[in-house]
């Protein structure tokens, strides 16, 4: 299909290719560097071979966070993904509601990372906060401080709060690029609207959905700033997600040798799923070509 | 869903969307005692104090304008360096198109926290420690992936025949993707550009380790002032209504560029 098949087009990519490198190549080399050797002192080092992986391989706190981890992110998607289209669909075609719509969208997305941490500490909390306050005068105990379920609702909370509006964003922009004559010819067709939204809003989102989907993994994954203004990883242990954890061993304890070790192992988790999730559901859109 | 339905359900929504940034609003708007003191819906006394003291503390207001720097050369050296990549992305094929397309995307998923001793190395070597450009550069590898990715998706929703006729028609590559491509798909750069803005601004780790004081982030200015006054909520809440600022004056202007979405087939 593609008679356009031209290696020239490389020239097209190389400007990127030198940003990417230069800011993730030289630094995951450094990394690999620490996972691989002890540090004594600066410039002298003692080459350890697999012993920080297998340290890390067999630390009890991270299999814990890992699954930790796995629950809060699988929770999140389920969560935001079908919440985030059906908003997408709630939002109104025409007039000013569009832009009052977006911009109120895009509200939560733009504000800094510590700062939805701080928000969310403010307004659960039983003293000044209204949520906080609210549930505990309907007579249910709530301290997000004490009860890991309480801080396990408040971060989840957080995070559908944080994220949903990027999902409904992109699902909104691809719900816009369907070209009016589809929906056309479902009313002639007398499609309902949810044969429609199944066969043609959702395979033409596909694409921006893919990448929703990603994002959203790849972040929930990723996330440090706002848990750790919340809750700082507690009660106990219960919400100390792995980059709380890594940043623990790597930049408060200055593990290097186990950080490294940990980022690498962490890094290729998130890299292998993110692919299957990919794979599969590039499989899954030619299905749906008609 | 119905018409009725939709707007009901949109109005709930908006309302617990807000809920949380309004109560941020309603506390930066007391002093702390009066926080402390009793828990009113509504600020009964509203004060501007912490606000006047943002404005003319120079070590508060030289946060905003340094992250609004670094953010926006982000956003241009992204824009920049996105644009022919992911055209090349979605209308060639060449040798390791998708192993490159995949491996940008896997700077996405590197956990950052333990790229910042390598980054704070690296940028100390080449002596742009608590420069703009710094944070600029190294927001770069999550934007720059970012940035062709949302870029690739939106070009190959246009038809190839308009850069065939275009072609044929005798425009140059550089003169075709100015003059007509990129107009095309203004919607996509419009929502790139967003969130390019987005990520950069709400970032933390890289700002804060790659400045000392010339080009120090507001949140990371905010950070600094919490552990160093205890817990002033009024000011905190204040600093934090004030970094939603400059990000809703992006979202209004790129927002007719997302409201409008392409005009696909009608050129």
């Amino acid at each position: 299909m593609n008679k356009w098949g031209d290696n020239k087009a490389w020239f097209l990519v190389i400007p990127v290719l030198v940003f990417v490198a230069f800011s993730a190549i030289i630094p995951l080399m450094t990394v690999i560097n620490y996972s691989l050797q002890d540090i004594l002192a600066p410039g002298k080092a003692l080459f350890v071979g697999t012993e920080w992986y297998k340290k890390v391989l067999h630390d009890y706190r991270l299999h814990d966070a890992l699954w930790r981890q796995f629950l809060f992110s699988a929770l999140v998607l389920l969560i935001e993904m079908p919440l985030g289209i059906l908003i997408a669909l709630a939002m109104p075609k025409k007039g000013w509601g569009i832009s009052f719509s977006l911009v109120t969208l895009a509200l939560p997305l733009l504000i800094p990372w510590n700062t939805i941490g701080t928000i969310w500490m403010i307004f659960v909390r039983p003293d000044i906060g209204l949520f906080g306050a609210a549930i505990n005068n309907l007579g249910v105990a709530f301290d997000h401080t004490r009860r890991p379920l309480d801080a396990w609702v408040t971060v989840i909370l957080m995070e559908v709060w944080h994220w949903t509006p990027l999902v409904a964003l992109l699902a909104y922009a691809g719900l816009r690029a369907i070209p009016e004559v589809y929906y056309q010819a479902a009313k002639i067709d007398g499609a309902s609207s949810w044969k429609t939204f199944y066969y043609i809003q959702l395979p033409k989102m596909r694409g921006v959905l893919t990448i929703a989907l990603l994002l959203r993994f790849m972040d929930s994954f990723l996330i440090y700033a706002e848990p750790f203004v919340l809750t700082g990883g507690g009660p106990g242990n219960t919400t100390t997600f792995l980059s709380i954890y890594l940043v623990k061993i790597a930049v408060l304890q200055m593990d290097l040798g186990p950080g490294g070790a940990f980022s690498l192992i962490y890094f290729l988790i998130v890299l292998l799923l993110s692919f299957i999730f990919y794979q599969v559901l590039q499989r899954v859109g030619k299905g749906e070509k008609v | 869903m119905k018409g009725k339905k939709k707007t009901i359900f949109l109005a709930i929504y908006f309302g617990l969307l807000f809920l949380p940034i309004y109560w941020m609003i309603n506390m930066s708007l007391r002093t702390n005692a009066d926080i402390l003191g009793t828990l009113t819906l509504y600020p009964e006394d509203p004060t501007f104090r912490n606000y006047v003291k943002i404005f003319t503390d120079s070590s508060w207001y030289s946060g905003y304008i340094n992250s609004i720097i670094y953010v926006t050369i982000n956003t241009l050296i992204s824009l920049t360096v996105a644009l022919p990549a992911a055209y090349a992305f979605s209308r060639y094929q060449f040798v390791g198109d998708k192993q490159i397309f995949f491996w940008l995307l896997t700077n996405r998923m590197a956990p950052s926290a333990v790229f910042l001793i390598p980054f704070f190395q690296l940028y100390s070597t080449i002596g742009l420690m608590d420069t703009h450009i710094a944070v600029a550069l190294a927001h770069c590898l999550f934007n720059v992936p970012l940035a062709v990715w949302i870029l690739e998706g939106f070009m190959s929703g246009i038809p190839r025949e308009i850069d065939e006729t275009a072609f044929i028609d005798g425009y140059s590559l550089p003169r075709f993707f100015i003059t007509i491509f990129i107009p095309l798909i203004r919607a996509g750069v419009g929502v790139t550009a967003f969130f390019c803005f987005m990520f950069s601004w709400v970032e933390l780790l890289f700002a804060r380790t790659l400045t000392v004081t010339n080009a120090k982030p507001i949140s990371a200015v905010m950070t600094r002032t919490i552990s160093a006054t205890g817990l002033d909520w009024g000011l905190l809440a204040t600093a934090g209504v004030l970094t939603i600022v400059p990000g809703a004056l992006v979202i209004w202007f790129v927002r007719n560029h997302m409201a409008k979405g392409f005009a696909l087939g009608r050129v």
